[in-house]
């Protein structure tokens, strides 16, 4: 799979607000199974199991079997790569001119 | 029992002895993308494990519970530098390398048997940074980020 390929399958996931939803239901509480994630969504099972097919296909939803169940777990790795490939990036300028003018006041009153 | 577990996925584009390397008997790498922390230990099950601060105080100890390289490693870790965080025992870590294609799948699995856990909250926030660092250091032989709390 190409790093292209991998980020356009990360943001296609997540401009779904189903699927941002079953995220926000991960994030609160980790480790759920198909049956407790359908109970907060009013939609069908297949429904559900395809969003949760297209989280996982994008790395955001990690699942471990245990016995009989299957699992569901946020992974939040690829949410920290966009904090730091889109987010951080775009910060650091403004931030820079954030501590040059605390830099430039502090030295006038001094 | 309750427990608390996190489960952290991520592919690597190298080879499983490479990241084995880095997880394990690499010290000097993994200084570069655990924030100046580094592990040591003989990484054989029942080996004692250690992880130190740049300034060499143990911040967690703990032994090898299972050790297959480059396929699989669990370490029993407890946390020592905090009270709070050390009077809630023994967690669980495993890791696991899988071949993926070009790219090995990495799934770090840290687990305590208790919740909720201060512990696993307080490992969540440092997880998918140091994972990130060790893909990217590994990929373009840069880490993304170089302080775990930038200011």
């Amino acid at each position: 799979m190409t790093e292209r390929h991998e980020t356009d399958l990360l943001f296609k996931a997540l401009a779904d607000a189903s699927r941002r939803k079953l995220l926000d239901l991960l994030q609160a509480h980790d480790g759920r199974t198909l049956n407790e994630l359908c109970e907060h969504l009013a939609m069908t099972r297949q429904g559900v199991t395809q969003h949760l097919d297209v989280l996982e296909a994008a790395n955001l939803v990690a699942t471990v079997r245990r016995g009989r169940e299957k699992l569901h777990f946020l992974n939040p790795v690829p949410l920290q790569e966009i904090y730091e490939r889109w987010i951080a990036k775009f910060e650091k300028p403004r931030l820079k001119a954030l501590a040059e003018l605390k830099r430039k006041l502090e030295k006038a009153n001094g | 029992m309750a427990r608390s577990t996190f489960v952290y996925v991520t592919y690597i584009r190298t080879t499983p002895q490479r990241l084995w390397a880095a997880l394990t008997t690499d010290t000097e790498f993994m200084k570069r993308y655990w924030f100046g922390v580094h592990c040591e230990s003989g990484w054989t099950a029942g080996s004692p494990w250690k992880m130190l601060s740049d300034e060499g105080n143990i911040l967690d100890s703990g032994e090898i519970l299972e050790s297959d390289p480059p396929q699989r490693l669990v370490i029993r870790w407890q946390h020592q530098k905090m009270p709070e965080l050390k009077a809630e025992g023994d967690s669980r870590c495993t890791m696991e390398l899988e071949p993926s294609g070009p790219a090995v799948k990495l799934t770090i699995t840290h687990t305590i048997e208790r919740e909720p856990s201060k512990f696993i909250s307080a490992v969540s926030g440092g997880w998918p940074k140091i994972i990130s660092n060790l893909k990217s250091l590994l990929e373009t032989g840069a880490t993304a980020m170089d302080e775990a709390y930038p200011k």
